[in-house]
């Protein structure tokens, strides 16, 4: 202290980043900050809710919805497993690239479009072959369009480093165009809404959500196996920390972006596949649900650790289902689920500040002397 | 012997489930799951549960009795939200748009005890479900008296010599080219053509159910090529917005703007649900049986128009409409009047009395069913949905790529 330049303009608090945080430390930062949001969340809807305001003791039953949203009824658990494997399964796709700093914000549309895919195929040959044949084709236009989706892109950045945050977002919008003229196209009536197939249909063990929560599952294991312990995953390391430096060492860049992001096409593509021949069976523009872009903040918040995502991305299902549940339980507009899910996020990304950084605060007669001596 | 079996068990829980519809439902145990399409920011979904309010108030039920699932997407998860509602006790479920249907059918079958009713649905009458309904509203002929509306004022534009060209022209924004908008806008003009024999109507689709920007654009281009009176299928603000910037004379649908709109709103229709929600619940508790296609009409109260703006509407409107009102109710007017000559054609000819549906709404009828007899076409009659999607002489649409 004694050492820095002592003007008397020196602030009355500077940071200093924290190179060795305890991860238990960290996690009780981010505990904390998360116990933080839900009060702020409760004090909002004491706000805004009006069957809250009139009735102040039901706070105990707005808590309770997070808990009765995603866990209450066997059918609710098991609605929180799938949602949460479809929103790992884009975030996944997702971690690659991130790693890379290449700032994919398409998955929206790399995953619509995977969704197309099997949708068309379903379209056109549903019950003209035999049921494990359609399902192998539609995995495979799944996967061919989400990589289609992704190369683009990844190709005009490696090529003519055009910015790839711009061109993955402007993409989703192609896709959802693309959604509309086929379901134009396909739909004679005119109504614009396919209904759903009667084929095409992921088979169903046990549950028929079971099958994607397990592919999803091995996926994740894969993904961080890749990331960790294959070459693959070093230079993607390399590329991400410092292009000049993977040069240097003889990786050649392009070619490592143009591999990831194929990586993370195909990803995409499956969750996609997911979606259409596990889930819905029918498309709509609005398939993907935004999760393309909630699967950032997934990816984000676990710092790109596939393992960690399977946390991220169940504590944002398990929050919206419990949002929904207040949505329907105290009669508020759809918007809310949204807000909360906003506040809770805001203070767990706001909390990373204080594991990055340490704050220190200069005591008054430390100032005092130093002016002093000034 | 298993098939036997199964056949038996059905058949004992279908004589179960229609024993405890004969008894009814007490109004305490009754319990309504809505499922919407999006929120109150919608004004599509803001109609359903402003309805399902006024129902709730009605019929005297409390808050807990009714459950309201706000954006559920056209997919699974409809699915998903109809066994929630299930799970919570509901023994009525209604979705509110078109592309729930399969998704709703589907937890249909799995809960034979739970009434679902889904709204401009097409397949209920195919399905030989007794648990499955399908609703609408005779809403073309609310657009057929706005339509008096908008013949009147063109005939009274022609008086004072303001019509933009020769002869009196409509101008009508369209969502996409499906029967339900091809049986509105025709009525409509129907409606015109009635006291107003020359005119002809442009139309321009907007490819979405609901784009404010793209209706303002479509209703810019209408009176661009000089459109003397608007009207439109969908609900936003859009269209309105850019007839009252122009002046020129606006018939609204769903919302009535003569708050936002003062100097072109004329009239407007609407369907009002809250009808509907009454009669299910009725049913329910009567122990009755609920119709498989339901249509209310304009003595159900379920087609609305909202009120006459004086200073913009011509004189006599109001007596106009309310005269045809009784000659429907009379049965002496009908909307898709097949019998006075000049009124319906296509391509210059009548349409013939075996006319059927075309290749693109018939899926869900019958084969051969008749549409055209008795001197008129029998719309939602055969299912609630609105089936008239024929193109008749008199209406140009500048863009049918939708």
């Amino acid at each position: 202290m004694k050492n820095k330049s002592s003007s008397p303009k020196e602030p009355l608090v500077h940071l200093t980043k924290r190179m060795d945080i305890s991860p238990l430390c960290a996690l009780g930062v981010r505990v904390l900050a998360f116990l933080f949001g839900m009060i702020i969340c409760g004090l909002v809807a004491f706000l805004l809710i009006e069957r809250l305001n009139d009735n102040p003791e039901r706070i105990g039953e707005f808590y309770q919805c997070f808990i009765k949203g995603p866990f209450s009824t066997r059918r609710k658990l098991w609605k929180f497993l799938k949602n949460s494997a479809v929103l790992l399964c884009i975030a996944l796709a997702l971690a690659p690239a991130f790693r890379m700093r290449f700032w994919n914000t398409g998955a929206e549309g790399q995953t619509l479009v995977g969704v197309l895919g099997a949708i068309a195929v379903n379209f056109y040959l549903g019950g003209k072959i035999p049921e494990w044949q359609l399902l192998v084709l539609m995995l495979f236009a799944s996967l061919l369009c989400g990589a289609i989706w992704a190369i683009i892109p990844a190709v005009f950045k490696a090529k003519w480093g055009t910015n790839e945050t711009l061109f993955t977002l402007m993409m989703n919008y192609v896709a959802t165009y693309l959604v509309s003229y086929f379901l134009v196209v396909w739909v004679p009536n005119g109504s614009s809404s396919l209904g759903k197939l009667s084929h095409g249909k992921l088979p169903s063990f046990y549950h028929d959500y079971l099958l994607i929560i397990l592919i999803v599952l091995g996926l994740t294991i894969l993904l961080h196996i890749y990331l960790t312990h294959s070459k693959h995953g070093y230079e993607i390391s390399v590329v991400g920390e410092s292009e000049n430096t993977a040069r240097y060492v003889g990786i050649n860049v392009n070619r490592v972006i143009i591999r990831t992001m194929l990586l993370s096409g195909l990803l995409c593509g499956l969750a996609g596949y997911l979606i259409g021949a596990g889930l819905d069976q029918s498309i709509t523009p609005n398939s993907v649900g935004g999760q393309g872009f909630t699967a950032i903040m997934v990816a984000w918040m676990a710092k790109f650790n596939p393992f960690a995502m399977v946390i991220t991305s169940s504590l944002i299902s398990a929050l919206g289902q419990g949002a929904e549940q207040i949505s329907q339980d105290f009669n508020v507009s759809g918007a809310f689920p949204d807000v909360i899910i906003g506040i809770v996020l805001f203070f767990i990304i706001a909390s990373e500040f204080f594991i990055n950084y340490e704050i220190h605060f200069h005591k008054r007669h430390n100032m005092a002397k130093e002016v002093l001596k000034g | 012997m298993k098939k036997f079996v199964a056949v038996v068990l059905v058949l004992m829980l279908l004589a179960a489930s229609t024993v405890s519809l004969a008894q009814g439902v007490a109004k305490e145990d009754i319990k309504l799951g809505v499922i919407l399409l999006h929120d109150e920011d919608s004004t599509y979904d803001a109609n359903f549960i402003n309805a399902v309010k006024e129902a709730q108030a009605s019929l005297g039920l409390s808050d807990s009795q009714v459950i309201l699932k706000r954006n559920i997407p056209e997919s699974n998860d409809c699915y998903e939200a109809a066994l929630d509602l299930v799970d919570d006790g509901c023994n009525i479920i209604f979705a509110d748009s078109f592309g729930h249907e399969s998704y709703m059918l589907e937890a249909a079958k799995e809960n034979p005890d739970v009434q679902f009713c889904h709204a401009t649905g097409t397949t209920a009458h195919t399905m030989g479900l007794d648990n499955f309904h399908n609703s609408f509203a005779a809403i073309y002929e609310g657009r057929y008296l706005v339509g008096i509306a908008a013949g009147m004022k063109l005939n009274e534009l022609r008086e004072a010599g303001k019509l933009n060209g020769e002869t009196p022209l409509l101008g009508y924004v369209g969502a996409f080219t499906y029967a339900e908008v091809v049986s509105g806008y025709t009525s409509f003009y129907l409606g015109a053509k009635s006291v107003c024999p020359d005119v002809t109507m442009k139309v321009q689709f907007t490819g979405s159910w609901y784009d404010e920007k793209e209706e303002k654009t479509a209703a810019e281009a209408l009176i661009a090529v000089g459109c003397d009176v608007i009207s439109q299928h969908a609900d936003s603000m859009g269209a309105p917005t850019a007839c009252e910037n122009a002046g020129v004379p606006n018939i609204p649908y769903n919302v009535p703007t003569i708050a936002s709109c003062p100097n072109t709103y004329i009239v407007s229709s609407r369907i009002d649900w809250a009808p509907y929600f009454e009669y299910i619940i009725g049913q329910l508790m009567a122990g009755e049986k609920i119709a498989t296609d339901w249509v209310g009409t304009i003595e159900t109260g379920s087609v609305k128009l909202d009120e006459i703006n004086t200073q913009v509407a011509a004189p006599g409107t109001e007596e106009a409409i309310q005269a045809t009102i009784e000659k429907f109710a009379a049965g002496t007017c009908r909307v898709f009047d097949t019998q006075t000559e000049g009124f319906i054609t296509v391509d210059g000819a009548a349409l013939t009395e075996d006319w059927r549906p075309g290749e693109a709404t018939d899926g869900a009828f019958v084969e051969g069913t008749k549409i055209v007899y008795d001197g008129y076409f029998h719309e939602s009659e055969y299912r609630s949905a609105p089936y008239f999607d024929i193109q008749i002489d008199g209406i140009e649409l500048l863009n049918s790529k939708f």
